[in-house]
């Protein structure tokens, strides 16, 4: 039975709090944690499947054109080769998140440098790989692509734009006024997990063991692209090693690994190299941002710029959501916003962690540090007195927000320092010492999502969902709700996850999966509580169920009298996605050591105060915030994506080039929980977790570095020589 | 007697294939899947396993190298029902997220935790001589060759540093 529920009011009843199991929230450790720490968690291409052959891609070696021609012969009499695909419906890019159809299908046409154009089958890895090298391929290229974003003409984003009062004015008239312009580099997600897949078919009944974090959008990708029915698929992603967005679409392997198991009529395996996870999936599109800020003598903002120009292949309506919070984030009733996006021939940009934010916040923290010091105010008193009351471009009001108390509290756990602040106050040696803070903001996501609970007559509990865990905690907080919920110890929750036979729910992604899918286990709950209620003679409302009892003293066992109960709960966002604006908000505090001689970096603290609603697990979500902070030390030091003039391929395609924070970058991170309950965002009060870490940090190192050193600096990734540059004398 | 390859105690047949490495060896082969694939290029640490008492990137060295070594991988490190110390310390200290560098992390630290038993310096040390110090630099230095992209490092560092103590007090 489903239980429908549209949230179109707030809930504030907190009834979460209430319930009496007292295991929400708590920093349980992550109940698969075991399985993976002991090697046991089966991913993607680890599932032993008989008979099972070995897939590589062969990706191209021109910018644009044609492939003229494949030469099968070439490789088939090599040892052990079975096939060459290079079927029509072959993928050439991946889908962009919640895409909900095939991505660019077609391997002849070439639109970017280490494009998918055919998968050899052989009998083993070595083979495979072997023959795929050996693949002799003619094409027709056709010269002058454009690979260079501020070459060509942009589109503008026509619904980002906003025209509000005459920013132009505040700025002439302002006691103080920034214009800089910020650059950043593209990302790379990385996920450790490289994309894989393996495809099997029994008669027209095709299941694929994928890397996926989305299955209930993947699978219609999937579908889409093999022409066939969604019945007859079924995904399986039980472990995922990671996504960071790039597995929010189907990818190349997947198709490639269904095609040529239906062509070969045997399972195949495909596992994509690490420099092809780096060249065919995601890019996040490197940035050029224009921030304008006007503010009157008290430091309030009068007005408010942010213009950012991104870059894309043709055909992709994905354009990095640069200007996300800047809508919402401060006041300034002169605004003026635009995102244009250039269109190139470098490989497809997509989704990396918190797209938008990501890059958009570190500039526009980084020009906030440089009006504080134009206003002689401390940068964070200049942010508390620009917080909103309500959203200064929609007129609505905010669904909860606690970015004051993320300062305040921040500020204080922290030690920030609020006296004059002038950099190149203390040195120890060769190293200059500096600290520096930013804002946090990440847009709050929540989606329609079905899961089945059901209680058993032994007492313990199933959850059943098509849900990812992508290292997320997901498969922890849902045994927590269900606990909470029905009075079980989350030992008494099993939890399945990651297969299309479930119940859809709308995968990770965008934060968006803790919310969404927990309230559907709770709609779930709810109304499992309601029959015991009705059992027990008392009202779902007055129900108290712990350890497994209710209240008045029977056994749940006793009130199920040998029946499972079973209720799918159906979750769907109704008029409070419109009526609020929403977000999370935090505060990130850091110290850094600069080298005066080698303009070398090192981060020696770092804290983030964070308000994301309700937490559902307080180890896990550190966990996510801990996580975000690492990768503002990659955003603000290290992490670039490097293209080659000429053919604009990805130069640097793998981890010994493509430098991700290692061990020794990343110190001891303070993570400081903020209460607050959102009604708005959830009926479990909620919000996402897994990007706010990371939006904003990078300034508060860029802000440090200034304050450390008096070298101020407008393009990330603040490595060495930048900093060199910019340091004074 | 034909080449073997020792594995947690078990001894397999070297691979025919001279191109097989270690990593393809243990994941392909012999069906240890706990040893992760993260880049094939020695550059990410996923691999990590430990041969003949020494930690490695499997995925740099050939199978056929191997002839009468002993390997231990992640299975060989515990199991669920009986995990080693520092699978416990990485489950409560929450070590990992996606959990695929985690095997890697965990024979790394394995064996680094040895090497510091040892004495043998790294960059971090104070001295090229002498008892190291246990102290969290030495640990971030000496797993810098393991990547977490989830970024789980301080918690993973927090594990490690318990074990080590619990070893030397």
């Amino acid at each position: 039975m489903t239980v429908h529920f549209k949230q179109d009011e707030p809930d504030n009843s907190n009834r979460l709090d209430r319930m009496k199991q007292g295991v929400l929230g708590k920093p349980l450790p992550r109940i698969e944690g075991l399985a993976k720490v002991t090697g046991t968690a089966p991913y993607a291409a680890e599932y032993p499947i008989e008979n099972c052959t070995e897939g590589v891609l062969v990706t191209a070696t021109i910018t644009r054109g044609e492939v003229t021609s494949i030469d099968h012969e070439s490789v088939l009499t090599m040892p052990g080769v079975i096939a060459v695909v290079d079927n029509e419906k072959l993928c050439t890019r991946a889908a962009q998140g919640t895409a909900n159809e095939a991505p660019m299908q077609g391997p002849k046409q070439v639109c970017y440098w280490g494009q998918p154009i055919a998968l050899v089958v052989a009998e083993t890895f070595e083979q495979a790989r072997d023959a795929a090298k050996h693949l002799k391929v003619d094409y027709r290229e056709e010269e002058g692509a454009p690979i260079d974003p501020g070459a060509v003409e942009p589109e503008e984003q026509e619904d980002e734009t906003v025209h509000q009062g005459d920013l132009a004015h505040a700025m002439a008239d302002a006691a103080h006024s920034v214009d800089v312009t910020y650059t950043t580099r593209g990302h790379a997600s990385a996920a450790m997990e490289p994309h894989a897949a393996i495809a099997q078919w029994d008669g027209d009944k095709l299941t694929v063991y994928a890397a996926l974090q989305m299955l209930n959008y993947n699978i219609t990708e999937l579908a889409d692209a093999l022409d066939m029915e969604e019945e007859n698929i079924r995904l399986i992603s039980r472990f995922v090693g990671g996504g960071f967005g790039s597995k929010l679409g189907i990818s190349e392997e997947v198709v490639a690994a269904a095609l040529a198991a239906k062509q070969i009529g045997r399972p195949v395996r495909v596992v994509q190299s690490r420099q092809q996870v780096f060249q065919t999936v995601m890019r996040r599109s490197e940035t050029t941002q224009r921030l304008r800020l006007a503010a009157d003598e008290n430091g309030k903002l009068t007005g408010f710029g942010h213009e950012a120009l991104v870059s894309n292949l043709p055909g992709e309506d994905f354009a990095e959501p640069v200007l996300q919070s800047s809508h919402f984030l401060y006041d300034g009733e002169n605004r003026e916003l635009m995102l244009k996006v250039a269109r190139i021939h470098r490989m497809t940009a997509g989704s990396v962690r918190a797209p938008g934010e990501a890059v958009g916040m570190p500039a526009l923290e980084g020009a906030m540090d440089v009006l504080a010091e134009k206003a002689g105010l401390d940068p964070v008193e200049l942010r508390l007195r620009n917080i909103p009351e309500k959203d200064p471009e929609e007129d609505l009001p905010f669904s909860s927000h606690k970015l004051a108390e993320c300062l305040k509290q921040g500020a204080e756990a922290f030690g920030w320092d609020k006296g004059p602040r002038k950099p190149r106050q203390r040195r120890e040696g060769e190293w200059w010492i500096g600290t520096g803070m930013a804002s946090a903001a990440r847009v709050h996501n929540i989606a329609e999502a079905k899961a089945r609970v059901t209680l058993k007559a032994d007492g313990t509990a199933l959850v059943e969902t098509d849900m990812t865990d992508i290292g997320t905690g997901t498969y922890t907080i849902l045994a927590q709700i269900v606990g909470e919920m029905l009075g079980l110890d989350p030992e008494r929750v099993l939890v399945e996850l990651g297969d299309t036979r479930h119940p859809r729910g709308p995968g990770s992604g965008g934060s968006w999966g803790a919310a969404s899918i927990g309230s559907a286990v709770y709609v779930a709950c709810k109304a499992i509580r309601e029959e015991l209620a009705a059992k027990t003679g008392t009202s779902e409302e007055e129900l108290e169920l712990r350890e497994g009892e209710a209240g008045t003293g029977e056994a749940l066992t006793d009130l199920l009298e040998g029946e499972d109960l079973a209720r799918e709960g159906h979750y769907e966002p109704g008029d409070i996605e419109d009526d609020y604006t929403a977000s999370g908000f935090g505060a990130f505090f850091a110290e850094v050591r600069v080298n005066h001689y080698t303009g070398e970096t090192r981060v020696d603290r770092m804290l983030g105060a964070f308000g994301f609603g309700r937490v559902l697990n307080a180890k896990t979500a550190r966990s996510q915030c801990i996580g975000g902070i690492t990768w503002s030390i990659g955003v603000a030091l290290t992490e670039a994506l490097e293209f080659d003039p000429r053919d604009g391929h990805l130069v640097n395609c793998d981890l010994a080039e493509y430098h991700v924070p290692v061990h020794r970058d990343v110190p001891d991170l303070e993570v400081v929980l903020v209460e607050e309950r959102d009604g708005a965002a959830s009926p479990i009060q909620a919000k996402g977790i897994g990007e706010l870490g990371m939006c904003g940090g990078a300034a508060a190192i860029a802000n440090a570095i200034y304050n450390a050193c008096g070298a101020r600096i407008y393009d990330y990734p603040m490595t060495p020589d930048r900093v060199l540059e910019a340091m004074p004398e | 007697m034909a080449d073997t390859i020792t594995v947690n105690g078990t001894a397999h047949p070297v691979p025919e294939d001279p191109r097989v490495s270690l990593l393809d060896f243990l994941r392909h082969h012999i069906g240890l899947t706990g040893t992760k694939k993260g880049c094939d290029h020695g550059q990410c640490g996923a691999c990590t396993v430990i041969v003949n008492g020494i930690r490695i990137n499997s995925c740099l060295t050939l199978a056929a190298m191997h002839d009468g070594d002993s390997v231990t991988t992640i299975e060989g490190i515990g199991t669920p029902d009986d995990p080693s110390a520092l699978q416990r310390a990485f489950l409560e200290h929450d070590g990992f997220q996606c959990g695929y560098c985690t095997p890697g992390q965990i024979c790394s630290a394995t064996a680094m935790l040895e090497e510091l038993a040892a004495d043998w310096p790294s960059d971090a040390s104070e001295s090229l001589e002498g008892r190291i110090a246990i102290s969290g630099e030495e640990i971030r230095e000496r797993m810098s060759g393991n990547l977490c992209r989830c970024g789980a490092y301080a918690n993973i560092v927090a594990a490690i540093e318990e074990v080590a103590a619990g070893g030397r007090s």
